[in-house]
C-alpha cells in the first residue's frame, strides 16, 4: 500500500492528524483551501454587519451585535492560525482575499438594507453556518477540529440574539414585522445555495479525506428542517412555492437553486464583493505601517 | 434637571459616543488580534454609558435608552473630544492614551465622591479600566518612537485636555508627560460647549433606526 | 512571536492548551490572549509560552516485554487458588 493509501485508511477509520505528521500533499493543499475560505467569510461576513452596529436602536443590540462579530474576527483570527501552521502565513491569505485570488462565501457578497436584515442574518445565516460548522468537529485535522469546539461554543448566543431580535420585530408594528418579511424573502436565495449544490459523500475528495463529514445536501435538509417550521410558526412565508417535506420520503422538495448564481458570486461578482474587498484593501494598505512597527520583530 | 444627573449624563454621553467612534474599527483594525482587543474596549465603554444612563433615568424618570437616543443633538453633553471620526490608526490610539489619562483621573475623584451610587460605580467601571490602561500603556510604548504617534497627540493634546475640568484639567496636564515619555506641545483646552461638526452626521446614523418607527420596541 | 496559550477554567483543574496566538512581546501576548481565551469569563487563569519555548516529545518505544511494572503484568488468581487449596480455604466454587 502506497504512502498515501494508507494516510486515506488511517483518516477513514477516525484517525487523527496533527500539524507536525507526515500528510500527502493532496490532503494538504485541500485542507488550506478550505480552511483559508473559512477564515476568509469569517472576515468578509464582519463587514455586511459592522454599519449596524453603529445603527443598533438600543444599548443592548448595539452591545450584542458588537460581541458577535467581536467573536467572528476571533474566530478569523483563530482559522487563519491553523492554516498558518499548514504552511501559509496570514499575510499571503489575506493578499489573496483583498486581490481576489481566494474566495468567501456567497452570503456575504450581499448588501444589508434594513435591521431586519440584522436579525435574519444572525438566526438563519449563521443557522445555516452552524450546522457546517458542527460537522467540521469531526475533522481528521485535530487543530481544526479543536478550533471549531470554541467556535462553535461562541456562535451559541449568535442565534438566540438573532432569533431575540426577529422575535421582537415579529411582535411589533406591521412595519416591523415588514422588515423581517422582506429580510427572509431577499435571503433565501442565498441561504438555499449556501451549503453548496449537491455532491454525493462517497464522490466528495473532502468526504473522503475526512475533511468534511457531511454531504452538503444533507447540511442543507439539516437546516430546512431546523429553520423552516421555526419561519412558519411566526407566521412569516418563505419564497418558495415548491417548498414542502415529503411525507414519505421525509425529504423537504425545493425549487432548485441557481447554481450559476452562486458560482457568478462567489468568483467576486456579487452585488457588494468589490465594495467590501475595496474597503478591507483600503484599510490593510492604511495600516501598513502599524503592522511594520508592532509585527516586524514578531516573524 | 439635577447637578447628580447633569453629571452622569456628560460622562455617559462622553462613554457612549467614544465607545461608538471606538467600534467604527470593528474589522478594519491594522490585525485580527488588536480587532478583537479594540472592540472589547467600545464594549465596556458603551457598558459604562449604560450604567451611567440607568442611574440618570431613575433621577429622571425615564430609561436608558431614552437618554442614550431619544435627545436632540443639542442636549448630548459629550465633549468635542470623543466626537471626532478618526479613521486613522496614529489618531485614533492616540486618543485612547489620552482619554485613559483623563478618564483615570475623572473616576478617582468620582470614586471618592459622597455619594454612594456614584462612588460605588466609579469604582465597578474603573476595574474594568485596569485593561483599557494595559492596552494603552502597551501601544504608547511601541508607538513612542513614531512620528505619527507623537504629532497626533500633539494634534489631539487641547481636546484632551477639554475632557476635564478646572484642577482635574491641571493634574492632566502634570502627569502626562511622565506617562508618554515626552511633553506633548502647548495647547488650550477645547471647551465643553457645543459639538463638532461631524456631531450631527453620527446622531444621524446612530439614531436611524430608532427614529424610523418611533416608540417602537426593538 | 507565537505565543501557546494554556487555560485554566476552574480553579483545581489542569491547565490545558487552547491555542497559539501572534504578538510582538508579552505585554501584547497578554491583552491578546486575555481578549481571546478570557472575554466572556470562560478561563480564570492563562499561561502563555513562547512557542520556541516549548519542547515536543513523542515516541516512547516499548519492544521488550515491560509488563513487569504495569498492572497488567500480574495474574494472580491461579496462584491464589493453589495457596487456597494448601490451607484447606478455597471457596466451593474455587475445587
Amino acid at each position: 500500500m502506497t504512502r498515501e493509501a494508507e494516510f486515506k485508511e488511517y483518516v477513514q477509520g477516525g484517525g487523527q492528524v496533527e500539524t507536525g505528521d507526515w500528510m500527502p500533499d493532496e490532503y494538504r493543499a485541500r485542507l488550506v483551501k478550505f480552511i483559508e475560505m473559512h477564515g476568509n467569510s469569517e472576515l468578509m461576513g464582519v463587514l455586511p454587519e459592522r454599519e449596524w452596529i453603529l445603527r443598533a436602536p438600543t444599548l443592548q443590540r448595539k452591545l450584542a451585535l458588537t460581541a458577535k462579530v467581536q467573536d467572528e474576527v476571533g474566530h478569523a483570527q483563530l482559522i487563519y492560525r491553523v492554516v498558518e501552521d499548514l504552511g501559509k502565513p496570514r499575510e499571503q491569505c489575506l493578499d489573496d482575499l483583498v486581490s481576489g485570488k481566494s474566495k468567501f462565501h456567497n452570503v456575504f457578497h450581499y448588501p444589508t438594507k434594513t435591521w431586519g436584515d440584522v436579525g435574519v442574518i444572525a438566526w438563519l445565516v449563521d443557522a445555516a453556518a452552524i450546522i457546517s460548522q458542527k460537522a467540521l468537529l469531526k475533522c481528521s485535522y485535530a487543530p481544526y477540529a479543536r478550533i471549531m469546539k470554541k467556535i462553535c461554543w461562541e456562535e451559541s448566543f449568535h442565534i438566540l440574539h438573532g432569533r431575540d431580535v426577529v422575535l421582537t420585530l415579529v411582535n411589533g408594528t406591521d412595519e416591523q414585522r415588514g422588515l423581517v418579511q422582506d429580510a427572509i424573502d431577499r435571503w433565501w436565495g442565498p441561504l438555499m445555495q449556501f451549503h453548496g449544490n449537491p455532491i454525493a459523500a462517497d464522490s466528495d475528495p473532502m468526504v473522503e479525506w475526512r475533511i468534511k463529514s457531511q454531504a452538503n445536501e444533507d447540511a442543507r435538509q439539516q437546516f430546512l428542517d431546523g429553520y423552516v417550521p421555526q419561519i412558519w410558526e411566526l407566521g412569516l412565508s418563505v419564497p418558495d412555492p415548491a417548498l414542502r417535506k415529503d411525507d414519505e420520503t421525509e425529504v423537504w422538495q425545493y425549487t432548485e437553486p441557481d447554481w450559476d448564481e452562486l458560482k457568478h458570486v462567489v468568483t467576486g461578482h456579487g452585488p457588494k464583493s468589490q465594495e467590501r474587498l475595496d474597503l478591507r484593501r483600503r484599510f490593510r494598505d492604511q495600516e501598513a505601517w502599524v503592522r511594520q512597527a508592532v509585527l516586524a520583530d514578531a516573524a | 434637571m439635577s447637578e447628580r444627573a447633569q453629571r452622569l449624563l456628560e460622562i455617559a454621553d462622553d462613554e457612549l459616543v467614544l465607545g461608538w467612534r471606538d467600534s467604527e474599527w470593528t474589522g478594519i483594525a491594522p490585525f485580527l488580534e488588536e480587532d478583537v482587543a479594540f472592540s472589547s474596549i467600545a464594549q465596556n465603554e458603551i457598558g459604562h454609558a449604560r450604567a451611567l444612563y440607568e442611574l440618570a433615568a431613575r433621577d429622571l424618570d425615564t430609561t436608558a435608552d431614552e437618554l442614550a437616543f431619544d435627545r436632540a443633538p443639542e442636549e448630548y453633553r459629550c465633549a468635542p473630544f470623543v466626537e471626532l471620526r478618526l479613521l486613522d490608526w496614529a489618531d485614533t490610539i492616540a486618543r485612547r492614551v489620552l482619554y485613559e489619562a483623563a478618564d483615570t483621573i475623572r473616576l478617582e475623584a468620582l470614586k471618592a465622591d459622597p455619594d454612594p451610587e456614584l462612588a460605588g460605580l466609579a469604582a465597578k467601571m474603573d476595574r474594568e479600566e485596569v485593561y483599557h490602561r494595559l492596552h494603552a500603556e502597551m501601544w504608547a510604548d511601541r508607538l513612542r518612537d513614531e512620528p505619527r504617534f507623537r504629532a497626533a497627540v500633539d494634534s489631539l493634546w487641547g481636546q484632551a485636555l477639554g475632557v476635564l475640568e478646572g484642577e482635574l484639567a491641571t493634574v492632566l496636564a502634570d502627569r502626562m508627560p511622565a506617562q508618554l515619555g515626552w511633553t506633548p506641545a502647548q495647547a488650550a483646552p477645547a471647551p465643553r460647549n457645543g459639538h463638532s461638526d461631524g456631531f450631527r452626521a453620527l446622531w444621524d446614523e446612530m439614531t436611524m433606526v430608532r427614529r424610523s418607527i418611533p416608540g417602537a420596541s426593538w | 512571536m507565537i505565543y501557546e496559550v494554556f487555560r485554566q477554567e476552574r480553579k483545581g483543574q489542569a491547565f490545558q492548551h487552547a491555542g497559539s496566538i501572534t504578538a510582538p512581546d508579552d505585554a501584547f501576548a497578554e491583552a491578546y490572549a486575555r481578549e481571546q481565551y478570557g472575554r466572556r469569563q470562560e478561563s480564570v487563569a492563562l499561561w502563555l509560552v513562547p512557542r520556541a519555548a516549548l519542547r515536543h516529545v513523542s515516541d516512547f518505544p516499548d519492544e521488550l516485554q515491560k509488563s513487569y511494572h504495569r498492572v497488567d503484568g500480574y495474574s494472580l488468581k491461579a496462584k491464589l487458588k493453589e495457596a487456597r487449596e494448601r490451607a484447606g480455604t478455597a471457596a466451593p466454587r474455587d475445587r
